[in-house]
């Protein structure tokens, strides 16, 4: 770059409140570093980013490194409870948090399509921002490229997140156990309704909000209790069933759940109801799912209540032996069904 | 949720499972048909039937629009995508339906073809007006139910007079099929009653019916979609058995009547005729059991527009949807069931639709196999 050249040109300044993203932008030429300079820099600031450089250079860090990464694709890009900015922090964060790492920095690369509204893309970049800032993480490295209008959908963004984990945590999929709890951190289906409800213009459903949220400093809450965690995940995509038959695969036994225990919003319910999907299946962008000991499970229960973002949790189900790994449950009616993986799509391009 | 928690309400369930316990000879075997795939959803997913008697067996029938749908109706629709590159607009639980030649609707549209997935038939005939240079061609199947807003539609058509908008339509009727199933010999399917259909009721009325118990001296209770209905339905026919009645009663009252929905039945009325025969999957060729455009609407039928004709295709050697469609097998004794047939990658049209009789033994209550081996 050779802004600091003696010739100091002029220079107009991006017009964020009616500009449009433009082939320019991605080309590497001025254009693109006037939009990283003028718009992301502003609001990811931060010393590693702020260097300029092409990776950025951390310092070592005590503990094992994990390491996540999630692309968000979200259609409308601004819903009830936020937006594809925020989402795309709270989603790395979260695939870092549920590993019971903590999460330190992330990096960001933008597909933007032609035409996007610069004033748009500055509020989405405001929101991640707003995001990594609360979270406590680092947005320090990142990429830019447009797309002809018509080969994008807004803003596509990919996050990728760097995180160390405690020493002595050991929280994965494989290591639940018959008898263990299974618990919820709150009311399922909020995310995936709300995207919904906006897609099909459900006027009765415009209450649900989404429950984006970076979930680390639940996570941390439940690990400072001392609960015996066997397994934590976020029910995202495919909701909470695909999250548990992933977890049965992994861990090979099966699970019990009780329909009546699981907590859903009367407006999602209502929302599912309409188009005829299963809240089971929709997908959650600030829910935990835990599976403890037994002896720890009211502990846990207490533990994630006391927290605003767990307030409503409940436990939900056992883990049992099963070597056909079914996942079923116990009706509100009283009668048995499994609680299959999603097969095709329920609810396409929302997370 | 209101109007609906009411009819899953567990204590409610408890008590209908005790008095069709009470009603059950213990000497008796009851076997019911259910119809509609709505029902074998709802039964399916509820888990129903832990809460019958052992000797109450329920019947999943052919009710599943998708799933009675012959493959080469299914040839007709990605040949109009594909070839005549029109915009097919069709209920996306088409969209996975194997047709022949390894192709479906997905696979079309992974090859280019413009298929898009609409909620309702006013989808379409939007979209047609928004790309009046593109012709816009509806998919229209189902049973009754989804019948007369395909004619509404095409009376709209008509009055905007859209030259771009047509209809390939597979609109099925319910009594000519549940009389194919009645037709067999009873070695086949023995049955002692029919659960009627919820939906298409609320359109045709109880009185089409009628003849299944003076023809064929079988009960009918037609029952509303959610698992109270069902069990409701399944007490009344114990009862009617019991009494050696065999009557159309009526347990859905808050939606269905006698004679039905009459300004409903007059626009199908008014837009389609009977056709001759048509060839329905599992269940053969039955005369007048399905639905095609007037003369006087034919400038919006697909099959007219495009010069199409329908090539019969047999189903897959291996695969039993015509016989569980009819009633005859369980998705369990079909030897491709949950080993190369699954959701994921379906050999018959069973295994798509979520009303399929094997989809929703599949999703919902498959561990029931590994308990108690058939």
């Amino acid at each position: 770059m050779n802004a600091s050249t003696k010739s100091r040109r002029y220079v107009r300044p991006l017009d964020i409140a009616h500009g449009q993203v433009d082939l320019s932008h991605g080309s590497g030429g001025r254009a693109m570093a006037q939009l990283i300079g003028e718009l992301f820099l502003p609001e990811f600031d931060n010393p590693f980013l702020r260097e300029g450089n092409d990776g950025a250079r951390l310092p070592a860090v005590p503990g094992r490194m994990v390491m996540a990464s999630d692309a968000h694709v979200v259609s409308p890009l601004f819903f009830p409870g936020g937006d594809i900015g925020c989402l795309a922090v709270h989603g790395t964060v979260n695939d870092l948090a549920v590993m019971g790492a903590q999460p330190h920095w992330l990096s960001a690369s933008f597909i933007l399509e032609e035409g996007l509204p610069l004033a748009q893309l500055q509020q989405i970049a405001r929101s991640m921002g707003r995001a990594a800032r609360e979270a406590g993480v680092a947005i320090v490295t990142g990429d830019t490229k447009v797309v002809e209008r018509g080969k994008g959908d807004g803003v596509f963004i990919a996050t990728t997140g760097v995180g160390f984990l405690p020493e002595g945590v050991e929280i994965t999929g494989d290591r639940a156990r018959p008898g263990d709890r299974i618990l919820v951190s709150g009311p399922l289906g909020d995310h995936g309704m709300a995207i919904m409800a906006q897609r099909e213009s459900l006027g009765f459903a415009s209450e649900i909000q989404s429950d984006t949220a970076a979930l680390h400093g639940l996570v941390a809450t439940l690990l400072q209790s001392g609960v015996d965690i066997r397994v934590l995940r976020d029910p995202t995509r495919g909701g909470l069933a695909t999250t548990l038959n992933e977890i049965a695969g992994q861990s090979g036994v099966g699970m019990m759940l009780q329909e009546s225990a699981i907590p859903v919003r009367p407006a999602v319910a209502g929302a599912c109801e309409f188009l005829g999907l299963d809240p089971l299946y929709v997908a959650n962008e600030g829910k935990l799912v835990a599976i403890v000991a037994p002896e720890d499970a009211d502990r846990a229960l207490a533990v994630l209540r006391a927290h605003p973002l767990g307030c409503e949790a409940a436990i939900i189900g056992l883990v049992q032996a099963d070597p056909h790994q079914f996942v079923q449950m116990t009706t509100r009616l009283g009668g048995r069904r499994i609680v299959d993986w999603l097969s095709g799509e329920q609810l396409p391009r929302i997370c | 949720m209101k109007y609906v928690d009411e009819f899953r309400d567990a204590t409610l369930a408890q008590n209908l499972a005790r008095a069709i316990a009470a009603e059950v000879k213990p000497d008796c075997e009851y076997h019911f048909m259910e119809f509609c795939g709505g029902h074998t959803h709802a039964i399916s997913r509820y888990g129903v039937t832990d809460l019958l008697p052992p000797n109450v067996h329920l019947i999943h029938g052919p009710g599943c629009p998708v799933c009675v749908l012959p493959v080469g109706r299914l040839d007709m629709a990605i040949k109009l995508a594909l070839a005549h590159e029109v915009t097919l607009c069709t209920y996306a639980d088409t969209l996975r339906v194997p047709a022949s030649g390894g192709m479906s609707l997905m696979k079309a549209r992974a090859r280019g073809a413009d298929i898009r997935m609409v909620y309702s038939a006013a989808d379409a005939l939007s979209l047609a007006q928004q790309q009046p240079e593109k012709q816009v061609v509806f998919f229209a199947i189902g049973f009754e139910t989804t019948t007369p807003p395909t004619a509404v539609v095409i009376r709209q058509a008509a009055a905007l007079g859209l030259p771009n908008f047509s209809v390939l339509c597979c609109h099925v009727l319910t009594p000519p099929a549940m009389r194919r199933i009645l037709e067999a010999p009873p070695d086949a399917l023995a049955l002692d009653g029919l659960i009627g259909p919820a939906h298409v009721s609320t359109i045709i009325g109880s009185r089409p019916y009628e003849f299944i118990a003076e023809a064929y001296r079988k009960p009918v209770v037609i029952a509303g979609f959610e698992p109270l209905d069902v069990m409701q339905a399944i007490l009344m026919l114990v009862r009617q058995c019991r009494e050696g009645r065999a009557e159309v009663e009526n347990e859905f009252t808050r939606a269905v009547t006698r004679e039905g929905n009459r300004k409903a039945q007059h626009l199908m009325d008014e837009v389609f005729e009977l056709r001759d025969e048509f060839e329905w999957r599992g269940l053969g060729t039955i005369p007048h059991s399905a639905l095609k455009i007037r003369a006087r609407y034919e400038q919006f039928d697909a099959e007219r527009r495009f010069t199409l004709a329908f090539q019969p295709v047999a189903d897959h050697r291996s695969c039993d949807c015509g016989a569980i469609l009819r009633g005859v097998k369980h998705p369990r004794e079909c030897v491709l069931f949950a080993n190369v047939c699954t959701p994921e990658s379906p050999m018959g049209a069973c295994m798509v639709s979520s009303e399929g009789a094997c989809a929703a033994h599949y999703t919902y209550g498959r561990f029931r196999d590994m308990e108690k081996p058939a």
